[in-house]
């Protein structure tokens, strides 16, 4: 145990050995470690922010989707109350055209009827004034029977 | 030589002998040869152990740095990071200046220190054996005569540059941040101090000495805390060793206990080492 000149020989390797770690060891080894660091910071920030987009776009979307279901059964009862009206109004119209049909014929049959019963008691008149001619032919009693002819036209 | 009987005594002797080099007027001798060369020896196993420990640890965690990647690292990079950080972290919690020499200087302390330490846990035979074994058919040389220590941090002479580094750092960075005049007011002026001019006069050197011996004895235990380690833990292996059949469970036992005293002693070296030049870089009064 004694001192000598390896002291010196060592002082001079730990030197070297320490400035070599300080120049190519250690700068590489300790900045790719923070730099990791860094990065897994940075990237749990990130998946924190992307939960909580997710959780907001998932709000929107759940929003979105009432708001469209409101949207489709208002839309749905429109057209419920869109085809009532549209039934009501047809049936009315129907309804009016049935009767002014209905009318219209029953004017028409009125109006024909009436020209029929016309022409009948014109041919009935005349077929009486023919068959009194023919009576008359026979026995020439106008005044006796007049009031028959009379009569008889009356009643057509 | 070879037929000199080999005692227990120098059977240890042999294997607490560092190999040594010196230059002599003929030019350079090893070993005996060296035995009165004085300052001027070099210790050629602590050396050859130590610089080429240091170069595995550079290599292995250049490679790494070298490879390294921030996207998803490779089980090796894990391990390599695991290590950074274990030291970055002390680092961080411990100095609170800033300085990038710190934490390059903790973890080759650290890394450095647990390498040579880690030599311990080869059998004590093995290295030696075979470094004698090389020397008498190579060099032809007596076996007794080849030295082989490969735990460099038993050797003083490692554990005190180690510390002598530390220790010119603290000095360093306490001028630095405190200038020159306060690192000498820090070691005049505390602890005793005195508003009365005469009394404050007598009180300096009481200081200064108080002073300098705490601040030498830094150095002092953190080389000896080390070497004292080591050394033991060796000599412990090195007396397991020479008892025959019975060593194996008793090595195994202590090798286990000892894996302890490496970690620890590494951290601690690394530990003190921050919290030395964290007390140089800050004004404490």
């Amino acid at each position: 145990m004694n001192l000598n000149a390896t002291l010196i020989g060592e002082l001079i390797a730990f030197v070297v050995f320490v400035w070599f770690c300080m120049k190519f060891v250690w700068p590489p080894l300790n900045g790719a470690i923070e730099a990791r660091q860094k990065k897994i910071e940075d990237g749990l920030a990130a998946s924190d922010k992307a939960e909580k987009d997710l959780e907001l776009a998932r709000e929107k979307a759940a929003e979105e989707l009432k708001e469209a279901k409101t949207q489709a059964s208002e839309i749905i009862e429109q057209a419920k109350k869109r085809a009532t009206l549209i039934v009501d109004e047809e049936t009315t119209r129907g309804q009016q055209e049935r009767e002014k049909i209905i009318a219209q014929g029953h004017s028409e049959i009125e109006s024909e009827r009436n020209r029929v019963k016309e022409e009948l008691r014109q041919q009935v008149a005349t077929l009486a004034v023919v068959g009194a001619e023919k009576i008359l032919e026979r026995e020439i009693d106008q005044a006796a029977h007049s009031d028959i002819v009379e009569k008889l036209v009356a009643e057509l | 030589m070879a037929a000199e009987e080999v005692t227990l005594s120098s059977h240890i002797q042999h294997h607490l002998t560092n190999a040594k080099m010196c230059s002599t007027d003929a030019g350079l001798a090893f070993n005996k040869a060296c035995a009165d060369s004085g300052f001027w020896t070099w210790h050629i196993d602590t050396l050859a152990w130590s610089i080429g420990l240091g170069l595995i640890f550079l290599w292995i965690f250049r490679s790494a740095a070298k490879k390294s990647t921030t996207g998803v690292p490779g089980k090796f990079q894990c391990f390599i990071e695991m290590v950074v950080e274990l030291v970055g972290d002390n680092v961080r919690d411990t100095y609170h200046g800033n300085s990038k020499l710190i934490a390059p200087l903790a973890l080759t302390i650290f890394v450095w220190v647990f390498l040579m330490n880690l030599m311990d846990l080869v059998p004590v035979d093995f290295l030696p054996a075979f470094a004698g074994f090389v020397g008498e058919q190579a060099f032809g040389m007596d076996p007794h005569d080849v030295y082989m220590k490969i735990v460099p941090t038993t050797d003083v002479n490692m554990t005190a540059a180690l510390a002598l580094g530390v220790f010119i750092l603290m000095i360093g960075y306490s001028i630095r941040i405190k200038g020159l005049g306060g690192f000498i007011g820090e070691l005049t002026l505390h602890p005793f101090s005195s508003k009365n001019k005469l009394v404050m006069a007598i009180l300096i050197p009481c200081n200064l000495l108080l002073e300098t011996i705490a601040l030498v004895a830094k150095p002092f235990s953190l080389a000896l805390r080390l070497f004292g380690n080591l050394y033991a833990g060796e000599m412990i292996f090195i007396l397991i060793g020479a008892i025959g059949l019975m060593q194996l469970p008793l090595h195994f036992v202590w090798a286990v206990f000892h894996i302890m005293v490496i970690v620890l002693q590494a951290f601690v070296f690394m530990m003190l080492t921050i919290v030395y030049l964290s007390m140089a870089s800050t004004k404490s009064h």
